[in-house]
C-alpha cells in the first residue's frame, strides 16, 4: 500500500465509514417534464441522472423490431466535467461502450420486456461527477427512472460495489479504494429473490473469498433497495397529495 | 451477410439434447473440447485450436513514450479481430457489440490482473518504454472465441522474447537478437478465461459452449482464473438470472478447468524450448505438416484396430436383420398428416433401413454397390485410402451405431437433415469398406 491506509485499524475506512456502510444516498424521481420517467441520483459524491423514454414505436431502423417484446436501447455517458482530468469524448470509447452494454442486459433481464412487443423503451444515463461505483449508481437511477416512467419490472434492481482489502470485504467502494487496484466487485440484484442480474469482477481475488464479497455486496444491495423503495413511496405521496389537492379544489 | 437464424426445430432438438445431459458432440457437461498450441518460427506467434475454433495470436513490442500519468510502465495494448474469414457473421466496419465486449473481457483478464510485470517494461523513466501489443485474429469460428483467446493470448505472451537494451546516460541502445539474446517478459500469473453457458433460465449449464450451443443458451458467465485459484475477472452476460450458489459452483469448476489448461501451456512452451534448443524443426510448417490452412480435418483418434474384423463379424453376427414393417406414421384423419414440431421426425430411420436391407441382399455381390455409390463418395475415398488405419477406425465406431436397433433411432430421428445429408457421405464409405473386406475373405 503506496502510504495510503485503506482500513484502520479500528476499522475505519478511509472516509470515515464502516466496512459494510454505504455511502450517503439522495434521490429524487420526475426531475424532467419532457422526459417518460426520469431520476436524479446521488450515493456520496457520484452523481446521475436518469431519463427514459418509452415504450414507443422503434426509431431507426426498423430491421431491429423485436416481435415478442420491447428492444432495451441504453446509452451510458459521462459528462466532460464529471472526473479529475476533463474527459474528452462523453461517449463512444470502449470503456463507456461496454457499460452501455451491462446497462442494457442489465435492464434487459428486469424489465418484462415481453409486455410491449415491437416496441422501444430507451435510457439515457449520464454520470455528472465520478466518485467510484458508477455502473451502480446508473443502474440505480435508471431503476428509479423506468419506476417514474411507469414500465413494469420484476423487480427493483438494485445494485452496490464490493471489494475485498486486508480479509475485510467492503461495501460500496469510493474512488479511491477502487483506484487502489484491489478486487472490485459490480452486481445488481433483484432483493426480493437474490436473482442476479449481473456480475462483474475485476482484478484479482481468491476464488475463496468470492463467497464473502458476494454476501457483502447483496447486502449492500438490499440497503440501497430500503432506500430505493423509500424514495418511491415518498414521490407517491407527494404526487397523489397534488392531484389530491387539484381533485379538491 | 446476415447470420442464417436457426430454425426452431433445431433450436428445439438442441434444448431437447441439453435436457437429457447430452450434448450434440458427445462431450460431457464439464468437458472442454481438445485444445491443440502451436508455435510459429518467430517468437510471440501461435495458433490455438479449441475444437474447430481457431486463434491466431501475435504479440509484438516498440519503444513508445510512457503516458503521463504512468511514467515508469510500459503500455499493453490488446486487439481482438474478427475477420468475415472467420464467419460470414462477423462484418469489416464499425466494431460489433460482440467485439467490443470481448476486447473490453481480454483487457481486464489480463491488464486488469497485472498479469505482466508493466514496471519491467520501462526503459527510461518518462522518456521511453516498450508497448507490447497482442493481436489476436479469429480464423474459424466453432464458439467459445473468449476462451480460445485467452489461451492464444498468454500462450503468445509467455512464447514472446523483446530485445535487450541497455542504457547508458542518455543513449539507449537496442541489441538485435544476434548481438545478445532476446528476453522473455515477466510474467506474474496466466490468466484463464472458462466460458459457462446457461440454458432454460439457469437449470443446465455445459463448459465450453460450441457455436451452436451459443445461439441457443439464455446466457454466458465468463470466469477468469489462474492457476493459484485467484480469480482475474467475472463476467456475467445474456438475460439469465443467476444465483450466488450457480456462481460459486462456476468458479470451482473454473479452478479445476484452469489448472489443466495452464498445464497444457506450460507442456506446448516446454516442448518448443526443447525443440529449439535441440535445433530440431519448429513453427507452423512443422507443427502443422499434413494440414491445409484451408481445409478443416478429420481429427485422427487413436483406437485400437487390432481385432476390428473380428469384432465386426460378431456385430454383424449378433444383430438382427432390421425389420420389413416401417413405423407407422400417425394419421389423424383420412387424408390428413402432420407437419412441424408433433412428430419425431422418421426420415432418417426410413433411409438407413432401406439401405441396411440393400446392403443385406447385396451381400455377396459388394462390389457392385461400392462402385454404385454416388461421385463425390468416390472422389473422398483416395484420401481415406492414404491412411487406411482411421478409415477402419472409423467403420468400426459407425457400425455400432448403425446395427444396433435402439441408438440407431434415436441417432437417426434427431439428426436435422441438412446434417443428415452431410453425414451419409462418410457413413456410407465404411459400409463398403467393410463389406469389400468381407469378400476379400
Amino acid at each position: 500500500m503506496a502510504g495510503l491506509e485503506l482500513l484502520s485499524d479500528q476499522g475505519y475506512r478511509v472516509d470515515g465509514r464502516k466496512s459494510g456502510e454505504l455511502r450517503k444516498i439522495q434521490a429524487r424521481m420526475g426531475v424532467f417534464a419532457q422526459a417518460d420517467g426520469s431520476a436524479y441520483m446521488e450515493q456520496g459524491n457520484t452523481k446521475a441522472l436518469a431519463v427514459v423514454y418509452g415504450p414507443h414505436e422503434i426509431r431507426g431502423s426498423r430491421a431491429k423490431t423485436l416481435h415478442d417484446r420491447a428492444v432495451v436501447n441504453c446509452q451510458y455517458s459521462m459528462a466532460t466535467f464529471s472526473t479529475g482530468e476533463r474527459k474528452r469524448r462523453p461517449h463512444g470509447d470502449r470503456t463507456s461502450t461496454e457499460m452501455t452494454m451491462h446497462l442494457k442486459q442489465t435492464f434487459e433481464a428486469a424489465i418484462l420486456t415481453q409486455l410491449y412487443p415491437r416496441c422501444q423503451i430507451d435510457i439515457y444515463v449520464q454520470i455528472l461527477q465520478a466518485d467510484g461505483g458508477n455502473y451502480c449508481t446508473c443502474v440505480n437511477a435508471a431503476t428509479l427512472a423506468v419506476i417514474d416512467a411507469g414500465i413494469p419490472m420484476r423487480d427493483y434492481v438494485c445494485a452496490s460495489s464490493a471489494g475485498f482489502i486486508e480479509d475485510t470485504p467492503l461495501a460500496d467502494l469510493s474512488y479511491v479504494e477502487e483506484a487502489s487496484g484491489g478486487p472490485q466487485l459490480a452486481l445488481a440484484l433483484l432483493p426480493k429473490s437474490d436473482q442476479i442480474a449481473l456480475l462483474e469482477m475485476n482484478s484479482r481475488l481468491h476464488e475463496d473469498h468470492l463467497d464473502r464479497v458476494i454476501d457483502a455486496a447483496s447486502k449492500a444491495c438490499k440497503d440501497v433497495y430500503a432506500v430505493l423503495d423509500q424514495v418511491v413511496r415518498d414521490h407517491l405521496q407527494e404526487v397523489t397529495a397534488l392531484i389530491g389537492d387539484r381533485g379538491s379544489a | 451477410m446476415r447470420e442464417t437464424p436457426l430454425s426452431s426445430c433445431e433450436r428445439a432438438f438442441l434444448l431437447q439434447a441439453i435436457t437429457d445431459k447430452k450434448r450434440v458432440d458427445g462431450r460431457q457437461t464439464y468437458d472442454y473440447r481438445n485444445i491443440k498450441i502451436t508455435f510459429g518460427t518467430e517468437y510471440g506467434c501461435c495458433i490455438v485450436e479449441l475444437g474447430k475454433t481457431r486463434v491466431l495470436g501475435q504479440v509484438s513490442c516498440e519503444l513508445v513514450a510512457p503516458k503521463m500519468n504512468r511514467p515508469t510502465e510500459g503500455i499493453l495494448f490488446f486487439n481482438l479481430e474478427l475477420s468475415s474469414m472467420a464467419s460470414p457473421a462477423f462484418e469489416t466496419g464499425r466494431p460489433s457489440e460482440l467485439l467490443v465486449k470481448l476486447n473490453r473481457l481480454l483487457e481486464r483478464c489480463l491488464r486488469n490482473s497485472k498479469c505482466i510485470d508493466t514496471e519491467s517494461l520501462c526503459v527510461q523513466a518518462g522518456e521511453k518504454v516498450w508497448q507490447i501489443r497482442v493481436d489476436l485474429h479469429l480464423l474459424n469460428h466453432e464458439g467459445n472465441i473468449m476462451d480460445a483467446a485467452s489461451i492464444a493470448a498468454v500462450a503468445a505472451l509467455c512464447h514472446f522474447r523483446r530485445p535487450d537494451v541497455s542504457v547508458q546516460g542518455e543513449e539507449v541502445t537496442v541489441y538485435s537478437p544476434e548481438e545478445r539474446d532476446p528476453v522473455p517478459l515477466s510474467m506474474h500469473h496466466m490468466p484463464i478465461c472458462v466460458s459457462f453457458a446457461f440454458f432454460q433460465q439457469g437449470t443446465f449449464l455445459l463448459v465450453d459452449p460450441s457455436e451452436r450451443e451459443e445461439r441457443v443458451m439464455d446466457g454466458l458467465l465468463v470466469i477468469a482464473m489462474n492457476k493459484h485459484r485467484e480469480i482475474c475477472t467475472i463476467q456475467s452476460s445474456g438475460g439469465i438470472m443467476l444465483l450466488k450458489e450457480q456462481v460459486l459452483r462456476c468458479s470451482k469448476v473454473a479452478g479445476v478447468k484452469v489448472a489443466e489448461i495452464t498445464e497444457l501451456i506450460q507442456k506446448a512452451l516446454e516442448n518448443d524450448r526443447k525443440i529449439r534448443k535441440e535445433g530440431g524443426k519448429f513453427g507452423f510448417a512443422e507443427s502443422l505438416p499434413d494440414q491445409k490452412i484451408t481445409a478443416l480435418k478429420i481429427e485422427k483418434n487413436v483406437v485400437d484396430t487390432s481385432n476390428v474384423k473380428d469384432k465386426a463379424e460378431k456385430i454383424i453376427s449378433e444383430s438382427q436383420p432390421p425389420s420389413d414393417v416401417v413405423t407407422k406414421p400417425v394419421v389423424r384423419a383420412v387424408g390428413t398428416a402432420q407437419i412441424g414440431e408433433g412428430i419425431e421426425n422418421t426420415w432418417g430411420e426410413l433411409e438407413e433401413e432401406e439401405d441396411e436391407e440393400e446392403e443385406d441382399e447385396d451381400d455377396d455381390d459388394a462390389d457392385i454397390v461400392s462402385t454404385s455409390i454416388e461421385s463425390d463418395k468416390v472422389t473422398e475415398k483416395p484420401a481415406k485410402k492414404t491412411s487406411a488405419d482411421i478409415v477402419i477406425s472409423d467403420s468400426e465406431e459407425e457400425d455400432v451405431v448403425i446395427l444396433q436397433p435402439e441408438p440407431q433411432a434415436k441417432a437417426s430421428s434427431s439428426q436435422a437433415p441438412e446434417e443428415d445429408q452431410d453425414k451419409s457421405p462418410v457413413r456410407k464409405t465404411p459400409h463398403s469398406k467393410k463389406k469389400k473386406k468381407r469378400s476379400s475373405h
